[in-house]
């Protein structure tokens, strides 16, 4: 029997490489979509939260109006409930406990203190607005500076200062002689700003009991519905068979919605103590103000190189603002954990030293935002990278081409023994400098623009290194470890089929992506075949899609599953062909044997309606598969791209317009490249806003400032450029299909790509920025600055 | 972000609204399209005991051409003047800062006596009116009065409408045929509010030749000799000059001064072009 994928199947208008359109859109498009907040359920009561309007504060009472005392409730009728640990088994972590409803100590504004519940939301605001706070507040810790002073005010006192964690890594030799040695170095020092996530669906959560299969159900806007479930019960003091977890469409996630939520566990306790169904909707203005939770680094950063421009050598403390409490499950260590690790990027960089803290803060926590730690390290090291190209007198291109892995040493270990697993850099880096016409621009410099504004060009080049494995995530200690990601392969009795997967799609295309490669190994046509998720009750357990990690492996378990199904398909087949099971193929729907053949269907009509048909000694497992996959290494793929930009500054208003944007990127094979298309410019505009627009200001005191979207500013479709994608296909030898995780590429290198366009225009000014975002106030501040000089 | 709790009226006359917000004794709030009330309405900043929403009033969408002026009335939007179903041709610029003003959403339902009365420093009508020498027609208990363009606004979100009167209608006078005009808008982004406006008027025909300084903390800058500001020439800025004016009106920090100089400037070269202004 033989059912070998026929090469690269370009040539199959629907299989792993085909742009078929998307079989989720007809019901987005049509406004069909099922959200958390389009599902009724009769009964259904509203909550609004009351939250704190201070950073820190000691809580003293919650004063809840005689009135309102059964429809208002705190931490107190709460008690029962364990709080949210994510506790990470790394030697020297500080656990932080994050409380349900807030009690004795509040630690961030926005944080939860009492949930009202009404027929409708404005009647539960009322009621919000009447429960009075009695609170002494504390100074508070707005940012790292404050944090690591030595007479800080502490975050949890029990601590004694304010830092979970340090990662320290020092590789390849000793820093403090390359210092003394090196040609050239320069130092940087970099900021990122704390901002938003902003899908365009908010949180939601929808709790109500089952009676009927005895369950508690919780209906929520979650990239990850087992981890939810399997936190819900350890917080509720429940068996996980007790809750459901249900994620049905989910409009964005990012990050956003990958962790167990304080409102989803309130919400549960709710419904079960009222018995009625309760519903959640975060609004703009929780969002806002009680979430910016994402991206604020620091970095103080050297490299060190030789004469030509060879790097010799990187050093760097850098401080990542974590907020109050370590987040279920991806913990306050991670991003910090991921700056140390990443910072090298996709350079041969021989010595390398990096102290990275996770400081704790009167801020919220800190989540992952799509690309997780690399957008501010991508930054960091190609903001350095320009400058040591300045100083050796070379373009920013020929200095990275001196230092990127070339092809012949793949698979590459870096200084960190990260494992690149394949790809052409240098290639990636001369496609994007052609694309840009790099010349040309550089010749159309020498002249002044016509309309007086300056142009510049910048690059910005990174690996994502997506899909870690088991072997990665076990080493970091954390509460919930990928393993075997699982797929369920089902015909039906008519023929078709049903796939179930535990990851989620929030705007990934997963059901159509899925569906590809189950056709690629089965031939069936993607419209009749279904793939179902975000159900506890309906798919096999996973941790969800996060990190890049959904076509890797919940695509690998769905051809693990094809695979066996097509096995047990053929085995019926040749039976009812009177052939040897060795002897059929199967594919496009049918078993064929020589010049014979059945279908899928008269295949499931012998197993499930016409038994007296099958074979003797049939597979008694029947039609259904449940597979595991896990990369043959899982190290992690290594997508990587360079990002080129040319924009134009205005520099009497200090507005920067991006005239061309190139992305050259090589995501593997790609299941369906329009769809990573489609990844790329929507994170690439999200790296737009954190280049030129996203920030959350935080006042002295720990108060966000933006508490609407006339202050909080987000790239708009006048914004983006029309974003030019090239690509290159290096598969990953350890992949099904050799395919790389590529969710998260586009938002890492704008910010860089941007910076440097901007800086290599103001050059001659004498200008140069590392922060983000670039606002028209620090590019006409630093230029007027620059003119009293 | 739901409103308080708050009672509704729809007056069918404009002397019914004022009677209505008479009646209301300062808890009485005037709602047209809702662009900046709404928001203000959710975010709990405002409690109103009572809306009178004025958008079914007829003469608040009435228009008018006469000999000499352009009366709008003020119930009408954005989106009415950017696509010309009211025809503001004697006026160029009244289409092209329609057109910039927000986003199309906002321009479908935000009404341009709504802004004017609500007088955010930013906004776009406020920043223009003054300096095409418009008067404004209010409605209150005791009669109708006009009130000059230039000095409606008092302060940032102030004006000198009292508690019980309603903008009618806003008078703007037409151009004569050789007058030449500059606006420009500085914004963060596309649909954001400004971060500085100017305009410039010449029109040698009426003896005018004004500018705007507009989006600073309070009500715009009039100039209305402006030859001592721009040069007779309109491309000679007196920079000195300038940026003691805008010291006056509290902008002191130098990025936010380059930005209203570079607005003005810009301004006075478009009116000054040899090219038609668009």
């Amino acid at each position: 029997m033989s059912m070998e994928r026929s090469g690269h199947a370009r040539a199959d208008a629907s299989g792993v490489g085909a742009a078929v359109l998307r079989k989720e859109d007809a019901r987005f498009l049509e406004g069909r979509g099922q959200y958390v907040a389009d599902i009724r359920l009769p009964g259904t009561l509203e909550v609004a939260f009351v939250r704190s309007p201070v950073a820190h504060a000691r809580l003293k009472a919650v004063h809840v109006p005689a009135d309102l005392e059964r429809r208002v409730f705190t931490a107190e009728d709460l008690a029962d409930m364990k709080p949210i640990r994510a506790a990470t088994a790394l030697p020297g972590f500080k656990h932080s406990s994050e409380p349900v409803l807030a009690s004795g100590k509040i630690r961030y504004v926005g944080e939860i203190i009492a949930m009202c519940v009404a027929p409708s939301r404005a009647e539960a605001e009322d009621m919000a607005a009447r429960v009075g706070l009695d609170y002494e507040e504390l100074p508070a810790v707005a940012d790292v500076a404050r944090a690591m002073a030595p007479d800080a005010p502490l975050v949890h006192e029990e601590w004694g200062d304010n830092v979970f964690i340090t990662f320290s890594e020092d590789a390849g030799g000793d820093i403090d002689r390359v210092a003394a040695e090196a040609a050239i170095t320069v130092t940087r020092e970099i900021r990122t700003a704390r901002h938003c996530m902003f899908p365009m669906e908010g949180r939601g959560v929808l709790a109500h009991m089952d009676a009927r299969l005895d369950f508690l159900t919780v209906i929520s806007a979650t990239q990850m519905p087992h981890v939810v479930q399997h936190g819900l019960a350890e917080c509720l003091g429940l068996p996980d068979g007790k809750v459901r977890v249900i994620s049905p469409d989910v409009g964005g996630g990012f990050g956003y919605k990958g962790l167990l939520l304080r409102e989803e566990v309130a919400l549960a306790w709710l419904t079960r103590r009222l018995g009625v169904p309760v519903r959640w909707l975060e609004d703009c203005r929780e969002h806002l103000t009680a979430n910016a939770n994402c991206r604020e680094h620091a970095y103080a950063i050297t490299g060190y190189a030789d004469s030509e421009g060879r790097l010799l050598g990187l050093d760097c403390v850098a401080h990542v603002d974590a907020g109050a409490y370590s987040v279920y499950p991806t913990s306050s260590a991670l991003e910090a954990a991921q700056v140390a690790n990443l910072l090298p990027g996709p350079y041969d960089l021989p010595v390398y030293r990096c102290r990275s803290h996770a400081v704790a803060s009167n801020k919220c926590p800190i989540l992952p935002y799509r690309g997780v730690a690399r957008t501010g390290v991508c930054l960091a090291l190609e903001t350095v990278l320009d400058a040591i190209a300045v100083e050796a007198g070379i373009e920013p291109w020929e200095l990275r081409l001196r230092n990127l892995v070339g092809p012949e040493r793949m698979p590459f270990e870096n200084v960190l023994k990260k494992h690149f697993d394949s790809g052409d850099y240098p290639q990636c880096l001369r496609r994007a400098v052609d694309a840009i016409d790099l010349p040309a621009i550089r010749e159309r410099q020498k002249a002044p623009e016509a309309d007086g504004r300056r142009i510049g060009v910048g690059l910005a080049i990174f690996c994502e290194q997506g899909a870690h494995g088991t072997s990665v995530l076990a080493s970091w200690g954390r509460p919930v470890v990928p393993g075997y990601e699982q797929a369920t392969a089902r015909l039906t009795a008519d023929g078709e089929l049903e796939i179930r997967v535990g990851t989620h799609s929030h705007g990934q295309g997963h059901e159509t992506t899925y569906a590809q490669i189950a056709h690629e190994i089965l031939g069936l046509p993607l419209e009749r075949i279904k793939v179902f998720q975000g159900d506890t009750l309906l798919v096999p357990f996973s941790t969800g899609t996060w990190g890049s990690r959904s076509i890797v492996m919940g695509g690998g378990a769905v051809a693990e599953a094809s695979r066996a199904l097509a096995l047990r398909i053929g085995a019926i087949g040749a039976w009812l062909l009177q052939a040897e099971a060795d002897a059929v193929e199967v594919g496009a729907g049918m078993v064929r044997g020589g010049e014979a053949s059945v279908s899928f269907g008269e295949v499931a009509r012998a197993w499930y309606l016409q038994p007296q048909q099958l074979p003797p000694g049939v597979d008694t497992t029947g039609l259904e598969v449940t597979a595991g996959y896990r990369a043959e290494r899982d190290s992690g793929t290594f997508s990587y791209a360079t990002h080129a930009a040319l924009v134009a500054v205005d520099t009497e208003t200090g507005l920067v317009e991006i005239l061309d944007y190139v992305v050259v990127e090589d995501g593997g094979v790609l299941v369906n490249p329009m769809i990573v298309d489609g990844q790329i410019t929507g994170g690439t505009a999200q790296g737009i806003g954190t280049g030129l627009f996203e920030a959350m200001p935080f006042d002295s005191e720990g108060q966000p400032l933006a508490s609407t979207l006339l202050d909080y500013l987000l790239p708009g479709a006048a914004d983006v450029p029309d974003i030019r994608i090239l690509h290159m296909e290096t598969p990953s030898p350890y992949t099904a299909f050799g395919v790389k995780g590529i969710g998260e590429g586009g938002a890492v290198a704008p910010p860089a790509a941007l910076v440097s366009a901007v800086n290599d225009a103001l050059r001659p000014l004498g200008v140069a920025f590392c922060d983000v975002p670039l606002t028209p106030d620090a590019i006409l501040g630093a230029i007027l600055a620059a003119g009293e000089r | 972000m739901k409103p308080a709790p708050f009672d509704y009226t729809r007056p069918a006359s404009v002397s019914e609204a004022a009677a209505a917000l008479a009646a209301g004794e300062g808890g009485a709030k005037l709602i047209a399209g809702g662009q900046s009330l709404g928001p203000m309405l959710n975010l709990r900043l405002v409690q109103p005991r009572l809306l009178v929403d004025v958008a079914g009033i007829e003469a608040l969408h009435a228009f008018e051409e006469t000999a000499d002026a352009l009366r709008i009335g003020a119930g009408i939007t954005a989106a009415n003047i950017e696509d010309q179903r009211i025809d503001t041709g004697a006026v160029p610029l009244l289409q092209r800062v329609a057109a910039g003003i927000a986003y199309r959403a906002v321009r479908n339902r935000g009404t341009i006596g709504g802004s004017l009365c609500h007088a955010d420093p930013a906004a776009d009508w406020v920043n223009l009116m003054p300096a095409l020498g418009v008067r404004y027609e209010l409605v209150g208990p005791s009669g109708r009065r006009t009130v000059a363009a230039a000095d409606f606004m008092t302060a940032a979100f102030e004006t000198v409408l009292a508690p019980d009167e309603v903008l009618e209608t806003v008078v703007i006078p037409k151009p004569s045929a050789g007058a030449r005009f500059g606006h420009v808008k500085i914004a963060r982004k596309t649909g954001k509010f400004a971060m500085a406006i100017a305009v410039v008027v010449s029109d040698p025909g009426r003896g005018v030749f004004r500018a705007l300084i507009g989006a600073t903390h309070g009500r715009p800058l009039v100039v209305e000799e402006a030859a001592s500001l721009l040069g007779s020439d309109g491309n000679t800025p007196d920079t000195a000059r300038i940026g003691a004016l805008l010291v006056e009106a509290g902008i002191t920090e130098p990025a936010a001064r380059q930005l209203h100089l570079t607005a003005l400037r810009r301004a006075a070269a478009e009116a000054f072009s040899k090219a038609l202004p668009s």
